[in-house]
């Protein structure tokens, strides 16, 4: 029964595959798991939208869409009605062919990574044994968009945001990269399937996710923070930063074309967290095995949700960075940090895995980051201040 | 579709217009092209209306910077040379649109000054009183502008907006307007308070440190703003004194100088409070100066909501109409919650006033805006120019 | 430091998030259409012209000294006096508008029309829902327009109406007392004379 609603997906593509003839059989079953797989982001991408407004609004202290369908709900449907019919305007200057590839060129990678990515037990697209390196590969080629974007407005506000994405996306793939090594030593492994099995519960009751390990715990942090730059999102939304260089590269974009871009960024916000819960919160597994009986695609979703409410939680609450800072954070605190991170992943490797590594490794981690973040906000000498008051 | 490469001065852009580009760009025959020249404004989402800062850049930093500005000029001192008197108390509201009663008090002060009317207790007290809430919703809106101009998704201006329309409330049960509220008259206010409008203002007031304290914890510790905005537009107590720096971006120079305590106009000598002071003269000073301000307008509010007497609300010998003050002059100042708000009047015994000058707050504090932008961040002269608090109905008039 | 002041910051978001569902203090939002705020008595909006009686135009208070037009600081009211008198309610013969405009795309909302005014004739109305597709003429109020009853004036502002109305009744009565009187001396004096 519960193996039944488990597999419900798989056997549905099975069961329909089996009807078509031999040869065309692996390219139905791409094309179909390709169309599912926008339709449920497609249909997450307008529900997160919904919700994040929703979300922030209450932070606000604000009530937040409410008008259109229960609750508001169906405001994403009116939102692309209008993004779909409004005027697209091409600058007269702007270099029309590139303009126009643009918001293409990076939705089309975004989607390319989420074929490795492993939604449900048995759910995944390609399984390929260099996954993750087929991810990296997928997802770094989106920058390239984003500069054809920016370069192509012919517009000064839109070249500086190209300038930051390129510049920020490109210093916050290492750290993201780099944070993800443990996970690759420890599985030895680089396909995400054997990597979340590796982290399933096996015989014993408790799931071995990977955040539970102290180096597990940094890397998961410096490769949510990673993906929040990755993923151009608050505080890290400097290429887009509205306040000062208004929407920096997708500024001279409108109708559709805008909404491909605000979709692009959305995917790529779901893709950079589905990895992070393939890699660090156990993928499909339940934490513990009395709860096996969940079916390991809506687990797969649970934790993506809780990463999206983190990242609109974060959304609400932080100012932005600047652009020296970020980069500061990033090649003198997050790269050391990731670096550091592998000698301490042998460590917990070889003391065994147990409370023996804990002891060792939980203080080794901590003092480096106290190390690092002090030596990072001493160099700017930043400070909590008092203030005096004028006698009299 | 063929894509040829075009220099940059075949952008098919219109000629430029003489004048309207403060500075020639990319005519230096040693490094062409290396300096880019950005109009920041007067369609900005961070310039705080319409302003324009030309900003010539050198990769991010800035090498140059002009404001310019006018683009809201609506002649409000020629306008006050040819209506009467009390005509151009609903002028005043419209110069800083968010501190319409302290800007009516400056105003009344002058002309009161120039006629020689006295103003009874209760109208001095509730002059105090709805000057402090203006002080407060004043900061509170500056220091959410602020953190919106560093990206903060607007939770914070939220905050802000929320206590301030509590405030703009009671504006509007006293006054009959929430922001344009012309109260004040010569020799007094308009009306006396609606029954219960002291026990909702002392509500209010009693609920606001909650606030304070929840945007405190948002923002006062917060790295990133931190980062942001230590170190950053430092001014120092030279150039604010020699450039008529007031209010709270001197004090933030570490210049003990509140023109409450200096002149103590009104009643303020009767109210216990005390002046913050910065060090450092930097945007986390200037944003510290007007978190710490709140805290003592919270103090003198709470003392004046206390001690305020029964009694008349305006000089029965003031006129309302047919008002002539003899020939003379005179120069009403009071502590704005940007800074000394002046108005200078001479009167020649007409009806309306011979000469009219506003000294505006925003303005001189802006003169300032190169000296500390000039090597920072493009996106620090967003923040530079939003911790100096300006507002463009009163730099422009 | 560390991090430990954004997750300050995080714990208030949340705890803001949370409180915007119990705590009604916290949600200032009104959705207007549906719900309205509860009226201020001293709201000022537009300017009306008060009316006694039934009939608009006939019983204007207005008696078109122009005091309000002279005094108004962005010049927006427009009147024209009527060639012959009308008696007013002491009735004492008096002028009255023959064209009373007032253009409230101009008006600025700033009550000194109503300070000025000796005959109580002009107040501030508190309807504030005048949007109009024709910006120039839809936004030019003639004086059919502005005039509303003095039951209007006692909803909007029921103190200050009140006031007033307590004032003109008086005045009413001080004349009729006075009239009285006058006619009864006039009897006395009467029927010495027949």
């Amino acid at each position: 029964m519960f193996q039944a609603i488990d597999q419900i997906f798989v056997n549905l593509l099975r069961g329909f595959l089996g009807h078509l003839p031999e040869p065309i059989r692996p390219w139905a079953g791409l094309v179909i798991s390709l169309g599912a797989i926008l339709g449920t982001f497609g249909l997450l991408f307008g529900l997160t939208t919904v919700c994040e407004r929703k979300a922030i609004a209450r932070m606000q202290n604000r009530l937040g869409p409410n008008r259109v369908g229960p609750y508001g709900f169906l405001q994403f449907i009116a939102d692309g009605i209008k993004s779909l019919t409004k005027e697209d305007i091409v600058p007269r200057s702007a270099d029309k062919v590139v303009h126009f590839i643009a918001p293409l060129a990076l939705l089309v990678p975004v989607v390319l990574t989420y074929l490795v990515l492993p939604f449900g037990r048995n759910m995944v697209v390609l399984d390929l044994d260099a996954g993750l390196l087929f991810y990296f590969a997928a997802g770094a080629s989106t920058e390239l968009a984003v500069f054809m974007a920016g370069w192509s407005s012919r517009n000064k506000y839109s070249l500086l945001g190209a300038m930051r994405a390129i510049a920020q996306m490109l210093s916050y793939e290492l750290p993201f990269i780099l944070s993800t090594i443990g996970v690759v030593m420890v599985t030895g492994s680089l396909s995400t399937v054997r990597i979340v099995e590796a982290q399933g519960p096996g015989d014993g009751w408790l799931a071995h996710w990977n955040v539970f390990t102290p180096w597990g715990f940094a890397a998961f942090f410096l490769f949510l923070i990673a993906a929040f730059a990755e993923a151009n999102r608050s505080p890290f939304d400097l290429p887009e930063g509205e306040s000062e260089i208004v929407a920096g590269y997708f500024l001279e974009y409108s109708g559709f074309k805008f909404a491909l871009f605000f979709m692009a960024e959305y995917l790529g916000m779901f893709s950079s967290s589905a990895l992070a819960v393939t890699l660090f919160l156990g993928g499909w597994t339940a934490p513990v095995s009395f709860l096996g009986f969940v079916p390991s695609w809506l687990w797969f979703f649970l934790k993506l949700g809780v990463l999206m409410a983190l990242f609109i939680w974060v959304r609400g609450t932080t100012p932005r960075l600047r652009m020296d800072q970020l980069m500061d954070f990033a090649w003198k605190f997050m790269l050391p940090l990731a670096l550091f991170l592998i000698p301490v992943v042998v460590l917990w490797d070889r003391v065994g895995r147990g409370w023996v590594g804990w002891v060792l490794c939980g203080p080794i981690v901590a003092a480096a980051y106290v190390w690092l973040g002090r030596a990072l906000v001493g160099r700017r000498r930043i400070q909590l201040r008092t203030y005096r008051y004028a006698s009299g | 579709m063929m894509v040829t490469q075009r220099s940059s001065d075949e952008w098919d852009r219109p000629a430029p217009v003489a004048g309207s580009y403060a500075f020639v760009v990319g005519d230096d025959p040693e490094d062409p092209g290396s300096l880019l020249e950005v109009s920041m404004g007067p369609q900005h989402p961070s310039t705080h209306g319409v302003f324009r800062m030309d900003v010539v850049l050198d990769g991010e930093t800035v090498v140059k910077l002009k404001p310019v500005f006018g683009y809201l000029h609506r002649n409000h001192e020629k306008i006050a040379e040819n209506i009467s008197y009390l005509g151009s108390m609903p002028y005043t509201d419209r110069l800083d649109y968010f501190c319409s009663l302290t800007n009516n008090w400056a105003y009344a002060l002058a002309v009161e000054k120039l006629a020689g009317i006295s103003v009874p207790e209760r109208a001095e007290y509730l002059r105090v009183i709805l000057s402090e809430l203006t002080r407060l919703q004043n900061h509170v809106c500056l220091a959410g502008f602020l953190a919106q101009d560093m990206g903060a998704s607007g939770t914070p201006l939220m905050y802000g907006f929320r206590e301030r329309e509590k405030i703009l409330d009671l504006f509007e049960s006293l006054t009959g307007a929430r922001m344009m509220c012309n109260y004040m008259r010569f020799g007094g206010c308009r009306c006396d308070t609606p029954p219960g409008w002291l026990d909702e203002a002392r509500a209010v007031v009693d609920s606001f440190p909650r606030f304070l304290h929840e945007f405190e914890n948002l923002l006062s510790s917060n790295e990133i703003l931190m980062s942001r905005t230590q170190g950053i537009g430092v001014l120092g107590k030279d150039l604010a004194v020699g450039a008529g720096i007031t209010g709270p971006c001197l004090r933030a120079a570490g210049v003990d100088y509140d023109i409450r305590k200096v002149d103590g106009y009104g009643i303020y000598p009767r109210f216990q409070f005390r002046v913050p002071l910065g060090e450092h003269g930097d945007t986390y000073d200037r944003y510290m100066m007007r978190i710490l301000e709140m805290h003592e307008s919270l103090g003198i509010l709470k003392q004046a909501l206390d001690g305020i007497p029964e009694g008349p609300i305006i000089d029965p010998k003031a006129k309302l109409r047919g008002f002539r003050p003899k020939a003379g002059e005179s120069y009403g100042r009071i502590e704005a919650p940007k800074g000394e708000l002046g108005f200078y009047l001479i009167s020649d015994g007409s009806p309306s006033p011979y000469r009219y000058r506003v000294r505006p707050p925003s303005l001189v504090n802006l003169t300032v805006l190169e000296d500390l932008c000039v090597g920072h961040n493009v996106a620090d002269t967003v923040i530079i120019l939003g911790s100096i608090d300006i507002v463009l109905g009163e730099v422009d008039r | 430091m560390l991090g430990s002041g954004i997750i300050k910051g995080l714990a208030e978001t949340g705890r803001n998030f949370v409180g915007s569902y119990f705590d009604p203090e916290r949600m200032t939002t009104v959705e207007y259409p549906e719900q309205r705020l509860a009226p201020k008595e001293n709201t000022r909006q537009f300017p009306f012209l008060v009316f006694d009686g039934e009939a608009a135009l006939a019983g204007l208070r207005c008696v078109a000294c122009q005091i309000c037009e002279k005094e108004c600081p962005p010049q927006c009211i427009y009147i024209e006096k009527s060639r012959e008198k009308k008696p007013d309610h002491l009735g004492k013969p008096q002028f009255h508008p023959a064209i009373f405009d007032i253009d409230i795309s101009v008006c600025m909302s700033c009550q000194i029309c109503v300070e000025v005014c000796p005959f109580d004739a002009i107040k501030m109305d508190t309807e504030f829902e005048l949007s109009t597709s024709d910006r120039f003429g839809g936004l030019l109020m003639h004086k059919d327009l502005l005039a509303r009853p003095n039951s209007h004036f006692l909803k909007v502002h029921p103190t200050d109406a009140g006031v007033i109305d307590a004032r003109r009744a008086e005045e009413r009565a001080r004349l009729e007392a006075k009239a009285r009187l006058d006619s009864e001396a006039k009897a006395k004096e009467a029927p010495p004379a027949a």
